[in-house]
């Protein structure tokens, strides 16, 4: 941050004429800056571990908010202090071209603040931008105060123990804003590989002919497993039922026009969160499956004859810096296909 | 939902939209164009997972050399060129993927070994993948690969579709160019065909559609009744560098009037298409073309201004002439600044001008479409110390800072009624997050996919040199004679002449 102010006991009023004082200095400065107006990001955070989501949001790379204002919540404090900064990734700007300026504010604040949170930050934001919130750490009651700012909410439904509880919370925030949920992102290259392979118009058919899917996933990632069953459900025009316990997975069917559909849920070992692999199999011994590979993913075709054909389907990982930072850009767009699956992934825990 | 069998109902909500299985021929692999975008193009794809999940990439160039030695060649390519740092990973998965054939262009029999190649790629996934022919070498071996690729019964399948991807120019003129279509339609249908102008691929250019048929508020101004004239610039601030061959033959005319900023107008001057469907896109381009009328030679002498740039200082440093830039001839009279002032004879745009205008080692690099409004009926505010109200301009930049702006008239603080212009301003680097994508890297994909939304018809073509041709027969014969513009200015001063009294080119 190139430009930075603070101040202990402070206000809002306070906060914000700072942030104006900042952006005007830019503007009469040699510094060829030019603020972003994208996104304002509102975040919640207990003060303790307000250093991881610091760190994630500086692996966002590009897609950082134009306007970040992180909250940090400390349980014995009773004022506002605040620091506001301006700056820029561009160190030195290409001559004739612009450096993109983004201002972050940070509070630190007290639980009574939490209430009415809402009247404290929305000073803070940018007139006529689109403001999303999330509140990693819980913090619902800030959530529901910023309710009237916020036209979209970031959640990560895989950060709850109780997925079930998780899944209901992201549908009843999905009541009032747009929800964009990382665990979903987390899906987004399995749903785009598994559309690709049954892509091929001769393939097609066989999506009508689907026996069993089984999704591999890290223990704590439950969620995206459950939303991408979901999303094949509600795509392909399947019931769900409820999914039961078997060993350390969950087991269940869909019924699908013709057929029984087998979900299995399956654990498995890996550093990063999210799937593992997926399997896709039809009534007539067709499969195609999904494995994480180095470089992207290992595709597997089992074809009718019992030939079997392997390959590299190739894509970079994203890391959960570049999940966080899909969330910040998928804030502005619209997945119409996001609410139908997580319907079919909350019949699937109840 | 009902799954019906020619639909597939995973794609929606999808922002990568898959890509059918393909070999993609890449001819003169070893090129500038492959080594500088194409390659790092596929590179991105890949790495964003874009590419299909079933490809190969074949390099054909007439050089002999091994897989290896392409591999090597690719990746350093991907180094050099890529717009992120390579993963290497992916970067390896890629370039197993890869393979290279050393074929003189010319050489028909040694066809058989490419059809051989991909027979093999298909036999190795059991299944026919579509093949894509990307054209990427000088201009002259475009029918001569085409036709071998004919000759060899590699432009049909009965499996998979075949594409050929043909990079510009698509011609010299319009007689080459249309000796050049028979000869493509000779081998493959016009659906076949995707005819690169990588102008279209650019985010920018494509925004002037979203700008103008996305917002409602332009659209009753956008004709003769509110707009007194157009100006659309591609200025260069950089000489010819090493490409005196190519340019020499090509002028400026051909370089860039002919291809990307009679685009540019197209775009600029178009109805409103009734849907975003290629061919109904390209329909409406085709209208703005054929209503500009041929010039005819008397005509061409004052509608036209071509000059060369002189010795002179551009940032701070000496600049040579063009006639002293290496491997230029002596006697060469190519025109490295051209301007044009073109009329769309239609109901919306019958007697609004629009000026055109490019050029090498002007003062500045932009490349801009200017809207200029007619002035305002009656000015009520003449207040001395006023600069005055100008007529309103309306910017689409395309590059260097991509954005819109519009000046309008202001107030200047004070006690007295004094009128500046003032600026309204618009920049897409603030307003969107996402890095742009190479050109590139949108119209292959689109060629593999089949969209043919951002390539070039054949009636275009055909219309486009139905403009210039008149021009360059003219300029052949001495008319108007080249005129000169030193290094590092706006341009020569008969530039001023042809915009006419009491208009004005747009500052350099």
């Amino acid at each position: 941050m190139d430009e930075v102010w603070s101040e202990r006991d402070t206000t809002p009023a306070r906060i914000e004429a700072a942030l104006r004082d900042i952006v005007t200095e830019h503007h009469h400065s040699d510094h060829p800056f030019v603020p972003a107006r994208v996104l304002n990001v509102v975040v919640v955070v207990d003060g303790q571990f307000r250093g991881e989501i610091e760190n994630r949001f500086e692996r966002v790379g590009r897609y950082h908010p134009s306007r970040l204002v992180l909250c940090a919540v400390d349980d014995r404090r009773t004022t506002i202090d605040a620091w506001a900064g301006v700056g820029t990734d561009d160190a030195k700007p290409v001559p004739g071209h612009i450096a993109v300026a983004r201002e972050r504010v940070e509070l630190e604040i007290g639980p009574r603040h939490l209430a009415k949170l809402d009247t404290i930050v929305d000073p803070l934001l940018v007139t006529d931008l689109a403001t999303m919130v999330w509140a990693p750490h819980g913090h619902t009651d800030a959530i529901n105060s910023l309710r009237r700012l916020a036209q979209i909410v970031l959640v990560d439904t895989q950060d709850e123990p109780d997925v079930a509880a998780s899944l209901d919370r992201a549908a009843e925030l999905a009541g009032y804003a747009y929800v964009v949920d990382l665990a979903w992102l987390r899906s987004t290259p399995w749903r785009e590989r598994v559309a690709a392979a049954f892509d091929p118009p001769a393939l097609r058919t066989a999506l009508g002919h689907v026996s069993a899917v089984t999704v591999r996933h890290r223990q704590d990632s439950l969620s995206a497993a459950l939303l991408f069953c979901g999303w094949l459900s509600s795509r392909l025009g399947w019931k769900p039922e409820s999914l039961a316990q078997r060993g350390d997975g969950m087991f269940g069917h869909a019924r699908a026009r013709r057929q029984e559909v087998e979900i299995r849920l399956e654990l498995a070992d890996q550093n990063a969160p999210g799937l593992a692999g997926v399997t896709i199999e039809t009534a007539s011994g067709e499969a195609v499956s999904l494995d994480r590979a180095p470089g992207g993913l290992t595709a597997h075709r089992r074809f009718r004859d019992g030939a079997e054909l392997e390959w590299t389907v190739l894509g970079a990982s994203r890391g959960e810096g570049g999940i966080l930072g899909e969330g910040v850009r998928q804030a502005l767009l619209r997945d119409p296909t996001y609410g139908p699956a997580l319907a079919c992934a909350r019949t699937m825990v109840t | 939902m009902a799954v019906a069998a020619k639909e597939n109902p995973l794609v929606e909500g999808l922002e990568r939209l898959p890509v059918p299985p393909t070999t993609l021929v890449i001819f003169g692999a070893t090129g500038d164009l492959s080594r500088r975008k194409l390659l790092p193009a596929l590179y991105n794809l890949a790495h964003e997972g874009a590419l299909p999940e079933l490809f190969n990439l074949i390099g054909v160039s007439r050089r002999d050399q091994s897989d290896d030695d392409f591999r090597n060649f690719a990746r350093e390519a991907v180094n050099q060129f890529s717009r992120r740092q390579p993963d290497d990973q992916v970067l390896e998965g890629l370039l197993g993927r890869m393979s290279y054939l050393g074929i003189p262009f010319d050489d028909t029999p040694n066809y058989a070994k490419l059809g051989a190649a991909m027979d093999a790629l298909d036999e190795e996934f059991s299944q026919p993948l579509n093949r894509t022919y990307y054209l990427s070498t000088a201009p002259e071996y475009f029918p001569v690969i085409t036709e071998n690729i004919k000759e060899n019964g590699l432009h049909r399948h009965e499996h998979a579709e075949v594409k050929a991807v043909i990079e510009k120019p698509f011609g010299t003129d319009l007689e080459s160019a249309r000796r050049l279509q028979d000869v493509v339609h000779s081998v493959f249908r016009e659906r076949q065909v995707f005819r690169i102008d990588h102008y279209l691929g650019k985010e920018t250019v494509q925004n002037v559609m979203a700008f103008r048929f996305a917002n409602y508020m332009f659209e009753p101004v956008w004709n003769r009744n509110y707009i007194d004239h157009i100006q659309i610039t591609a200025a260069e601030d950089i000489g010819i560098g090493t490409r005196a061959g190519y340019y020499d033959q090509a002028g400026a005319l051909r370089d860039l009037v002919q291809n990307h900023m009679l685009q540019l107008l197209t775009l600029v001057c178009m109805e409103p298409p009734a849907s975003f469907e290629a061919n109904k896109v390209r329909d409406e381009k085709v209208k703005v073309l054929q209503a500009i009328e041929p010039p005819t030679p008397e005509q061409v002498a004052e509608m036209t201004v071509r000059a060369r740039y002189t010795a002179g200082m551009a940032g701070g440093e000496e600049a040579k002439g063009y006639v002293e830039e290496e491997g230029v001839p002596e006697d060469s009279d190519t025109e490295t600044y051209a301007a044009l002032k073109l009329e769309v004879h239609n109901w919306r745009w019958a007697g609004v001008p629009i000026f055109l205008r490019t050029g090498k080692r002007l003062a500045r690099k932009v490349t801009e479409i200017a809207v200029q409004l007619k002035p305002v009926p009656h000015l009520a505010f003449a207040s001395k110390g006023s600069v005055g109200v100008q007529p309103n301009q309306l910017i689409l930049t395309v590059q260097p800072n991509e954005g819109v702006s519009l000046s309008l008239g202001a107030k200047i603080p004070g006690a007295t009624m004094r009128i500046r212009p003032v600026n309204m301003e618009f920049l897409y680097g603030t307003s969107f997050m996402s890095q742009s994508p190479e050109a590139y890297e949108r119209l292959i994909l689109d060629a593999m996919r089949g969209d043919a939304t951002l390539f070039t018809r054949n009636d275009e073509v055909d219309a486009q040199w139905s403009i210039i041709d008149p021009i360059l027969k003219a300029w052949d014969a001495g008319q108007p004679p080249l005129t000169e513009y030193e290094a590092g200015t706006p341009g020569p001063a008969a530039a001023d002449e042809l915009i006419g009294e009491g208009r004005h080119w747009r500052p350099l």
